[in-house]
């Protein structure tokens, strides 16, 4: 079956409903009820069908251990069970960027990502960027070049240039446009925050 | 809020003034007695320390950190959460509702019906449950029988015009006059004209969609009800929940240290906010109600949509002699907005005719948006003038200098206390290089299939602030210092506003001053609307740091035993004026404060005689695709007249973000709904388009610094709004300026680009 048929095959559900819905709704009590507690085959084998999974990850350095539901996403777990509200609930649904955090230095929309596929992860909130109360260069240059407005989805564009940064130490405008198109803010601020991105990029490279 | 009451809130007093009653609309405009004069603004702003240079933010760390707390962060002990069961139906019999099911579910622990009889648009709250948690009550929403007897309904304002469409309120015609104005003969007046120009300009319906859905965290601790809002209205809040709740007032408490957004869809009290508390009184359990993306598309408000028909009159020099205006407004359950204020008020002219009407559809109501009615009011009436321009063959900008006013109505009215339009202009013009337009529209180079043109349009806006805002500066014997008031930051920079003033008067650092807001408890200040925010606040601050530093002064003067007019302010200390050697350090004058002292502190009133107003003109250069349609801003300049500037970094955040929201809502935003199920198809953030970074260019901001002589004691005035109103239009103009025609509805998707690159090939 190829990707496109497989997708169809779903009956008009699509995946993250699917992955929200499964021991949530109605969905939920349809599908996993019969299949609690037996495997299902996969591309990787076969797996077994659980509700709730004990994970590890290591959360801004800190190893965590937490019990979470097999459709609970990244957000509602950084969110709800560890009080780390950096990340923002915007949209749910991976439209915005202001849920946007590092799995294994990689940034993700948390909202997009389940708390399951964490597991054995390093995972990186915005909480976790200054370090003994000094600002990584990113922040500092948000603040200097008044790169926020509300403030409600600069974690999310903090840790996406963090990571960006990362990856392209002297970018091009156009590159950061690029890099941010990912990230909504609706009180506007892109082209200052242009000049935010622009601006840790040289103290990143002078340090 | 509604826009009518939003903009009674925005004109301040100007009841006084009001220049558009409609007792007065009949009448001509009562002249003064005696005109005063234009009051002369100093040349040159004062030197200050601080204000009107750039401060960073007093709680930049906070945001940027993700410590900084907004009432979607907010986590109460034993803390449940509430959720809101929505109509489908566009309009609906509801029958009955059955909470029993739902109330039967573990871990829900109150349910409440909110809604009798009928609903009349689809997302109307029907009932509301409170359970432990999130998931819980979104499956005990799923459990809620409700019995609803769907009716007819009408979505489209076309068709909601038409005699047989259903009707949307019981016994009440779908259409409304909202506005009427008339001053002079628009007759006599396009008889007199050697030219005359007609169109009619459309704007669709943007929705606020702010970062931070609506919601509130109510706590009831015995009498008393505190709740956490994410609200630009903390004391209206206050006020409407006592109300809804039938507690005194005096019982209630509302907190918003930080707001993801707003935008004037939370200006008033929400419905959520009541859900919560009334959940949270049934179960004697904190309540967190907060909207999700989707319930934001419908349920809090947009900006209405229009469709302007102009008229407009000039003699061949451009001298203006009438404009014309109808407009239809569709705000769906409530009133559209009067976008006359623009046509009426911005240029000289005697003769002007407005009429303006609304339809109601099954729609949510409408709410104010940043700068109601102007944006959409200036859109219309600077795409006629454009077109009249090229009809005379005469600059756009040239055009509008002629007709240049230094009184409001269009001449005929109060001179305005400052008005810095004119160095808008000039310093715009200079920025963008406006000499470089196209001297007719569409007759530049063409560079394949692109074509470039450039585009200016005017702003005016009110921004004066509210007499009678209070702050209070608190001095400690440690020598630390407070400045409180209830007012909310909604992300302008409020704080550190309130800490530049405080610091530069009383000769301190902005990062010295302990700045405190955002609690219904603290002295009174208006709400964040309206761009009075600054002019309410700022000088309230003012007035309370001078009455604690004339105490200081004081203090200093019996320490170095001299007269306290000879006491001067330096470098944290105090001097003797006669005797500069005689000095005492700060830290010593304020340990004989023996106990923390309160300085109370007032916005004053403003002298009657005058229009209080804020200027701008935005100047755009953009590409267009004629092949396909796009359109891309390249560069923008936006000159602002607001008065004296607090805070040049955090006006210029302001400047950005208002042409940004206006490139946006020219460009890409529009609310589009299904005339077959009466709901909207996009309501998200992936099929309800909001401009980018890929999308938004370096934007220039001006200040042209004209401080106003009377309006407070800084000569401060709004800039949130003025930022907002022409960006459409600009953009507008200078497609307009690129490809030879205009484009005459917003948002100028690609197919309305081609659209109106056929009626022009065709010369309709």
């Amino acid at each position: 079956m190829d990707k496109k048929a497989r997708k169809s095959a779903s009956g008009g559900v699509s995946r993250r409903d699917f992955i929200k819905g499964v021991g949530g709704g109605a969905l939920g009590t349809a599908v996993l009820a019969p299949l609690r507690g037996q495997a299902i085959a996969t591309k990787k084998g076969r797996v077994p069908v659980y509700e709730r999974k004990t994970v590890t990850m290591t959360v801004n350095g800190k190893e965590t251990t937490l019990s979470v539901e097999a459709n609970e996403t990244l957000l509602d777990a950084l969110r709800d069970r560890l009080d780390l509200t950096g990340a923002k609930k915007v949209c749910d649904r991976g439209e915005c960027g202001g849920c946007t955090v590092l799995l294994d230095g990689a940034p993700v929309y948390a909202c997009m990502t389940l708390a399951v596929r964490a597991d054995g992860k390093s995972v990186g909130t915005v909480e976790g960027l200054a370090e003994g109360g000094k600002l990584h260069p990113v922040q500092e240059a948000f603040v200097e070049e008044d790169g926020y407005q509300c403030g409600f989805c600069t974690p999310g564009f903090v840790v996406t240039t963090s990571a960006f940064l990362e990856r392209n130490p002297a970018p091009s405008l156009d590159e950061i446009k690029q890099a941010l198109s990912g990230n909504l803010c609706r009180c506007g601020n892109y082209a200052k925050i242009y000049g935010a991105v622009a601006s840790a990029a040289k103290k990143m490279k002078g340090a | 809020m509604n826009s009518k009451d939003y903009m009674a809130e925005a004109r301040g007093d100007a009841a006084k003034r009001a220049d558009k009653t409609p007792q007065q609309a009949k009448a001509p405009a009562a002249k003064p007695q005696t005109p005063p004069a234009a009051p002369k603004a100093p040349d040159k702003a004062p030197d200050y320390r601080l204000i009107g240079r750039p401060t960073r933010r007093v709680d930049g760390r906070e945001i940027v950190t993700g410590r900084a707390r907004f009432t979607q962060d907010v986590k109460l002990r034993g803390m449940l959460v509430g959720k809101v069961l929505r109509s489908p139906y566009a309009a609906a019999e509801v029958a009955a509702v059955d909470l029993a099911p739902a109330l039967a579910l573990p871990g829900v622990k109150a349910a409440l019906k909110l809604a009798e009889g009928k609903v009349r648009y689809a997302g109307q709250q029907v009932a509301a449950v409170a359970a432990v948690d999130e998931r819980t009550a979104e499956k005990a929403l799923g459990l809620v029988k409700v019995d609803y007897r769907p009716l007819p309904y009408v979505v489209d304002p076309d068709r909601a015009r038409d005699a047989a469409a259903p009707q949307v309120r019981d016994g009440r015609p779908n259409v409304e006059r909202i506005n009427e104005y008339a001053r002079g003969d628009v007759e006599k007046g396009l008889a007199e004209a050697d030219v005359v120009v007609e169109g009619t300009y459309r704007t669709g319906i943007e929705i606020h969609h702010p970062t931070e859905p609506h919601g509130s965290v109510v706590a009831w601790e015995g009498e008393h009800v505190v709740a956490y809002d994410s609200t630009q209205n903390i004391h209206g809040v206050r006020d409407g929940l006592a109300r809804a709740l039938k507690v005194p007032a005096a019982n209630v408490t509302v907190v918003k240290d930080y707001m993801g957004g707003g935008f004037g869809s939370k200006l008033g009290l929400n419905e959520q906010t009541v859900v919560a508390a009334n959940l949270a009184r049934m179960s004697g359990r904190p309540v967190k109600v907060m909207n999700t993306r989707q319930e934001n598309a419908v349920c809090v408000g947009y900006r209405p949509s229009s469709r302007q028909t102009y008229k407009v009159g000039a003699r061949k020099d451009g001298t203006l002699v009438a404009f014309q205006l109808t407009n239809l407004a569709c705000g769906g359950l409530g009133p559209g907005d009067d976008v006359a204020e623009p046509v009426v008020d911005v240029y000289r002219c005697e003769n002007v005719k407005v009429f303006e009407e609304t339809v109601f559809t099954n729609t949510g109501a409408s709410r104010a948006m940043r700068a109601p009615g102007h944006t959409q009011g200036a859109f219309g009436l600077e795409g006629v003038m454009d077109e009249l321009a090229a009809a005379l063959d005469m600059d756009p900008l040239e055009l509008r200098r002629r007709n240049y006013t230094t009184k409001n109505l269009g001449g005929t009215g109060l001179p305005y206390s400052s008005k810095g339009l004119d160095r808008c202009y000039e310093a715009g013009a200079k920025a963008i290089g406006w000499e470089r337009r196209n001297r007719r529209p569409g007759e530049g180079a063409a560079d394949g299939p692109r074509r470039r043109g450039l585009g200016v349009a005017t702003s005016i806006w009110f921004g004066a602030g509210v007499p009678g805002t209070l702050a209070d500066i608190v001095l400690y014997p440690d020598g630390s210092v407070e400045v409180v008031c209830g007012t909310q930051d909604i992300g302008t920079g409020t704080r550190t506003h309130m800490a530049v003033v405080a610091a530069e008067t009383l000769g301190l650092e902005p990062k010295d001053i302990t700045v405190k807001l955002g609690n219904s408890d603290y002295p009174w200040a208006p709400l964040s609307g309206g761009s009075l925010t600054t002019p309410s606040v700022a000088p309230a601050v003012r007035d309370a740091a001078l009455k604690a530093l004339r105490r200081l002064e004081a203090l200093a003067a019996a320490r170095l035993k001299v007269e306290a007019a000879d006491v001067a302010m330096g470098e944290r200390k105090f001097a003797s004026k006669s005797d500069p050697a005689k000095s005492v350090a700060f830290a010593d004058v304020y340990r004989d404060l023996r106990r923390e002292s309160v300085f109370h502190g007032e916005r004053g009133g403003m002298p009657d005689g005058y229009a209080y107003n804020t200027f701008g003109a935005h100047f755009a250069e953009v590409e267009v695709d004629v092949e396909t349609g796009a359109v891309r801003v390249l560069r923008y300049v936006a000159a602002q007249d607001s008065g004296q500037v607090i805070n040049r970094l955090t006006a210029e955040s302001q400047v950005v973000g208002g042409v940004t929201q206006g490139l946006s809502a020219g460009l890409f935003e529009e609310r589009v709904m299904d005339d077959a199920t009466g709901n909207p198809v996009n309501a998200n953030l992936r099929d309800y388009k909001i401009a980018t970074s890929l999308d938004v260019p370096e934007i220039t901001p001006v200040f042209v610094d004209v401080v106003d002589p009377v309006i407070n004691n800084l000569g401060t005035k709004g800039l949130g709004e003025p930022a907002r109103v022409p960006a459409s239009a600009a953009v507008a103009n200078a497609v307009y300026n690129a490809i030879g025609v205009h484009v005459r509805e917003i948002p100028m998707t690609p197919p309305r680009v081609l659209e109106a690159l056929r009626r022009k090939e065709s010369g309709s």
